[in-house]
């Protein structure tokens, strides 16, 4: 909303010397939140002066273009008294003309000098100005001619233009409706300094009769208020007054016409939206009910709308001729021929002009007034003000017929004890201060001795609740005397454990050279491709968005793979020689298990009824995913350096899980976006070795390549919350031997297929009770031992808890370690 | 040493005269003080006090003597045997240390050269601004409440006191999922963590709900359809603004530094009532508005910066969720942690926040 503040001081007496700024900062204070203060003055300096044109001589110049060496009269102005001698290129203007002239030392918008200067054979000492060289608009038509005996040569041009009228620009918030019209804003300005207040709606008003234009309202929930009033031999050539035109400008209304004019500037001053008919082609009565389906009007914008049995219309004789507080229709639109206007100033259920507005996608001046509540009580002093001036300066006259249909709803009744704004707020607020203020704000009160019942003004359709009226008190009282007062302490129990897990996973990544990465979850069929999801793949089972930003991305991802590929690729495109990133993140998977309910808001939904609205959820677990690309150590003085691969990936995943205590089985599996030969399925082992989190492994080629990273790079994505499930909670104090461990290397040849962990599994089983551990150091493969098999080398190392072990008992462990590795997997030791 | 002298070989022993022991005693001295290096040292070891050595010899030759004189020939071997020890351990003594000195000198490496064989990882700023802002509430007894992005309508709006009439609900653009009548949002604020914790849990209630919001926002250098939100919700009895002013003051100073607080404007948000917007001194001019003379950038010469929005609980919001708003009152906040770290960084674009561009993740390292 843009008030120029000259408009604001028409219906307040401020303090003398309160400055626009100091105006705007109490009203912000008050809730009105300065957006902007336009000064158009200010990016002007030095004389800026009105001209009385002398003479005009057009000069032809040799590049084709003529301009008009001139001669004006600046008063004064120059020091000298003597005609000014100014070129001008412009054309739309005689002698006679008063124009508007910027003398040399002036400033003009854009740090434009103005100087004496030689040109086109002349000197030229000053300029004549356009609205564009003054910041007023973007007019190209030529400079500006001041109307006749607007003002006397040598005279200021300031206030002649609205230069020295600063435009204060707020935001208004969607309760306080009222503030988007001056007559609001002046109250508030008036609260503000306590000042004397005008209101502009306060007008004498003639009494309803019969004579005026015949209304019927048929719905007066939705329109409970409908006044009527006619003009006649109205003049449509007359033009807007400057002063209205400036006005609507400085709003930031179009000035288009006398009559639609008027009608936008009583909007502004009075907050009601007006609609103005053209008197001659209504036919018959008015009247106001709800649409029926399927019914249909052309409104003024051209668009036909397809009406439903919510809306609220507007009819006559012919039919539909509105859509009611939203838009008028197309067959009673006033025109360049109109000399009849019906002017209709109503009042409409907010709602229903919300519901209207969006289901028609309309958005308007009126309507934003209309769904956020305007006084119902002012109905009639807008229109007769409209009456007003449409006939002082269109010449018709103001039909003797005044309809009014209907009354205003009762206003809310709400009643508080003294004390709540003190004890909401935590301010010292006495009774005394609550009632000046409530009053103040317009609330007519009826005073118990502990509690008082607020009739709210009007113009205040927001105050329904008792603590509506606490904000009230609150803000005339000043929110910046809220005191600082710490609650108490409260009995916390810290971070959960899933939190302190998360923070732990998050750090050891980041200590093993990953960076975090943040992206965005919107993925699309391309994106699967890419990742050679198969046509049934569950990941493409997605949450879909209706409204989703690039119809290329409408679905919640389901893997976080996708963000990350693009920012390694990204990385990689900026030069870095390798990257590892990670991500936490939650993905989705559809629930589909019915749609989530709506309840009332009265009061808590019962138990059985959450669980329903949780259940209607889809899943989102959390889930965890690197991937490694490029250069993962440097090459340096110590050696050669080693780009990543799929054991780091692997890597990562066996050491999150000795973080969180959580022991992890690896096995051969196959699954996109992995290369089919060097993917690990990780699984939770022991007990629940069946809970499967996640993959790990170099990615498939056709992957790296879709997404322009290099070949042989790795990834892995896990559950982290199923991770987190199985982390160690208390862990026991660990109990060990500290007799002389034994040390035994055996090195087994086997068939190239089997896996060294079932190797490994049979080594541990047969070995028994004495072995402290078994770990795979040397992995070889050669011409001597034959084509298809490899050898491999384990450590074992013995331990007994209550003795030193003798080499023979050594041996015999190892001999039955090696026998059943024999037997399981046909290992021979070299 | 030996035992009776009854089995010497007459043909090593050598004469026991004094001035005998001495040119020994003092040949090897002398042999001593010249040991250039521990391995000479060794070898003079050897020569002098080895069994061939002349001391050890004279040693042996005391038992022949007459018993009168052994007494005298033995405390004057002793003497010369005691002096050469020592000047052999005084010596062994310097010239160790002389030795680890010059070994260590040897091994002189350049610790200049690079050690970066693994890249350095990092944390990503969002993530441990949110652990930071999340610290300085659980010090204060605070707990972190989560919940999923995916929402239902209900708990997104109207367990919000946000009806489907409610002109806020056109305010934020909200991204619905299809089908539409599943009524299921990508949550527009983590409020509904609130409602949720409201929902399940008995006051007092202190939360903050750190977390991941959605709005159908143009991704440019101040606004994303993702971004990152804080709310913090505290019921108990006796709640006032006041309180509310004074978390967010001392929210405010441990975020930003001592002396940096907060100031309210009223304003609307349908789940609080009253409401304001909490302004913050901007801590880069400590809201004088300007900076060695030119106006501030961070605060654009206000001197302060808008920072969230906040209020005193609407007890239509406690009845959705079944708080008796009789005995309880509360206040709930929220701001955008980008944007809280934005200035507090001094960061000039958002989308760096989701690039994920290595260069800025790891400029924060694993802690802010
Ligand atoms: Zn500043």
């Amino acid at each position: 909303m843009k008030a120029p503040a000259s408009w604001i001081r028409e219906y307040v007496d401020l303090p003398a010397g309160v400055t626009t700024e100091e105006l705007a900062a109490r009203l912000t204070a008050l809730g009105l939140k300065l957006e902007a203060i336009v000064s158009p003055g200010d990016r002007i300096t030095g004389p800026l002066v009105v001209g009385k044109v002398l003479t005009k001589e057009p000069e032809p110049q040799k590049n084709g273009k003529t301009i008009n060496w001139c001669t004006v009269d600046v008063g004064a102005a120059n020091g000298t008294g003597e005609p000014q001698g100014i070129v001008c290129g412009a054309h739309n203007f005689a002698p006679g003309d008063l124009v508007v002239v910027v003398l040399p030392g002036g400033v003009l918008p854009g740090d434009f000098a103005i100087s004496a200067r030689k040109t086109y054979g002349h000197v030229s000492a000053g300029m004549i100005c356009s609205a564009r060289e003054l910041g007023l608009g973007e007019d190209h038509d030529g400079i500006i001619v001041l109307p006749e005996g607007a003002g006397e040569p040598g005279e200021s041009a300031f206030p002649l233009l609205g230069l020295d009228d600063d435009v204060i620009e707020f935001e208004i918030n969607p309760d306080r409706a009222y503030a988007l019209s001056l007559r609001g804003i002046a109250r508030e300005a008036a609260l503000a300094y306590d000042a004397p207040y005008r209101d502009p709606a306060d007008r004498a008003l003639p009494e309803p009769n019969a004579t005026g234009h015949p209304v019927r309202i048929d719905d007066p929930v939705g329109c409970p208020v409908f006044v009527a009033r006619k003009v006649t031999g109205f003049d449509p050539t007359a033009a807007s007054p400057d002063w209205m035109v400036r006005r609507l400008t400085q709003a930031g209304m179009r000035p288009i016409s006398l009559a639609v004019d008027v009608t936008n500037y009583v909007m502004l001053e009075i907050g009601r939206p007006i609609h103005g008919y053209d008197a001659d082609r209504v036919r018959g009565p008015i009247g106001v009910r709800r649409a029926r389906e399927g019914e249909r009007v052309t409104t003024l914008d051209g668009a036909e709308r397809i009406l439903s049995i919510e809306d609220l219309v507007v009819t006559d004789d012919s039919g539909i001729i509105g859509l009611g507080g939203v838009m008028g229709g197309e067959t009673t639109e006033m025109s360049e021929t109109t000399t009849s206007i019906l002017v209709e100033a109503a009042h409409w259920d907010a709602v229903s002009m919300f519901r209207t507005g969006k289901r028609h996608k309309i958005t308007s001046e009126a309507g934003k007034r209309n769904e956020r509540g305007v006084d119902p009580v002012v109905t009639q002093a807008a229109a007769d003000r409209v009456v007003e001036l449409l006939t002082t300066f269109g010449g018709g006259t103001a039909d003797p017929g005044v309809t009014v249909v209907g009354l205003p709803p009762e206003q809310p009744r709400i009643t508080i004890s003294y004390d709540l704004p003190a004890r909401v707020t935590g301010m010292p607020i006495d009774a005394a201060t609550t009632v000046a203020h409530l009053e103040a704000v317009g609330c007519v009160l009826e005073k118990g001795d502990t509690t008082l019942t607020a009739t709210t003004p009007p113009w205040r359709p927001d105050l329904t609740d008792p603590f509506d009226l606490v904000e009230e008190v609150a803000r005339v009282v000043g929110y910046d005397r809220v005191p600082s007062v710490l609650p108490r302490e409260a009995a916390g129990r810290g971070l959960t454990r899933e939190q302190r897990l998360r923070r732990r996973v998050g750090r050891t990544l980041a200590g093993a050279g990953c960076a975090e990465v943040i992206s965005f979850p919107f993925v699309g069929d391309a994106t699967f491709d890419a990742l050679g999801l198969a046509a049934d793949d569950v990941r493409r089972a997605t949450v879909r968005l209706a409204n989703p930003l690039s119809s290329e991305e409408p679905s919640y991802t389901t893997t976080l793979l996708p963000g990350l590929l693009k920012a390694v690729a990204r990385n990689l495109g900026r030069g870095a020689p390798g990257v590892a990133l990670f991500e936490t993140g939650t993905v989705a998977f559809p629930a589909d298990r019915g749609p989530a309910p709506i309840y009332g808001v009265d009061w808590r939904p019962s138990d059985d009824e959450l669980a329903k609205l949780f259940e209607a959820i889809p899943d989102q677990p959390l889930h965890l995913a690197v991937v490694l690309a490029g250069e993962r150590e440097r090459a340096g003085w110590w050696g050669e350096g080693r780009d990543a691969g799929w054991a780091d990936a692997v890597g990562l995943v066996r050491r999150l899980g000795a973080e969180l205590g959580v022991g992890v089985d690896v096995a051969a599996a196959r699954r996109m976006p992995w290369h089919p030969g060097r993917c690990a399925e990780v699984r939770v082992a022991g007990p629940e070795t069946g809970v499967v989190l996640g993959h790990a492994g170099e990615l498939h080629p056709k992957v790296c390549q879709a997404f322009g990273i290099p070949a042989r790079s790795a990834a892995l994505e896990i559950d982290l919350d199923a991770l987190m499930r199985h982390a160690r909670d208390v862990v026991p104090g660990p109990d060990f031997s500290t007799y002389p461990v034994a040390k035994e290397d055996v090195a087994l040849v086997v068939d190239a297929k089997v896996r060294s962990v079932a190797v490994e599994t049979a080594l541990r089983e047969g070995a028994g009770d004495l072995l402290e551990s078994v770990r795979l150091f040397d992995v070889y493969t050669g011409e001597q031992l034959g084509e298809g098999k490899k050898s491999l080398a384990f450590a074992l190392r013995f331990r007994a808890d209550d003795r030193t072990l003798t080499e023979e008992e050594t041996a015999a462990a190892r001999d039955a370690a090696v026998a059943l590795a024999a037997e399981r997997t046909g290992a021979v030791q070299r | 040493m030996s035992g009776p002298n009854t089995d010497y070989d007459p043909v090593e022993v050598t004469p026991l005269k004094a001035e005998e022991v001495e040119a020994a005693r003092d040949a090897a001295l002398a042999a001593i003080a010249a040991a250039a290096d521990l391995a000479e040292l060794k070898q003079v070891r050897i020569d002098h006090t080895g069994d061939r050595s002349p001391l050890a010899l004279a040693n042996r030759e005391i038992g022949a003597l007459p018993p009168q004189a052994r007494k005298e020939a033995g405390q004057r071997i002793g003497r010369a045997r005691g002096a050469v020890n020592k000047a052999l351990a005084d010596r062994q003594a310097v010239l160790e240390v002389e030795h680890e000195e010059r070994m260590l000198v040897e091994e002189t490496v350049d610790v200049t050269v690079p050690t970066d064989r693994v890249p350095t990882g990092a944390r990503h700023p969002l993530t441990t601004g949110a652990e930071l802002i999340a610290d300085i509430f659980v010090a204060m007894g605070w707990e972190v409440a989560e919940g999923p992005v995916i929402e239902a309508e209900w708990l997104n709006f109207d367990a919000l006191n946000l009806g489907p009439d409610h002109p806020a609900r056109t305010m934020q653009d909200t991204f619905w999922t299809d089908p539409g009548d599943d009524h299921l949002v990508l949550r527009t604020h983590t409020s509904p963590v609130q409602a949720r914790t409201m929902l399940q849990r008995t006051p007092p209630i202190y939360v903050i709900c750190p977390g991941r919001v959605f709005r159908t926002d143009e991704y440019d250098a101040t606004h994303s359809p993702v971004f990152h939100q804080v709310e913090g919700l505290a019921i108990d009895e006796g709640i006032t603004m006041a309180h509310l002013k004074g978390t967010l003051d001392h929210f405010a100073a441990q975020m930003f530094g001592e002396g940096i607080n907060t100031r309210f404007r009223p304003s609307y948000f349908p789940f609080t009532e009253p409401s304001a917007e909490v302004d913050l001194v901007c801590f880069v001019c400590r809201g004088a508005g300007e900076l060695d003379g030119s106006s501030c950038r961070t605060c654009r010469g206000e001197g302060w910066i808008e920072w969230g929005g906040c209020g005193v609980v609407n007890p239509r919001v406690l009845a959705a969720c079944g708080v008796d708003a009789e005995r309880y009152t509360g206040f709930a906040f929220g701001m955008g942690i980008d944007r809280t770290l934005m200035f507090r960084h001094g960061i000039e674009d958002l989308r760096e926040l989701f690039e994920g561009d290595v260069r800025f993740t790891t400029a924060f390292g694993t802690e802010l």
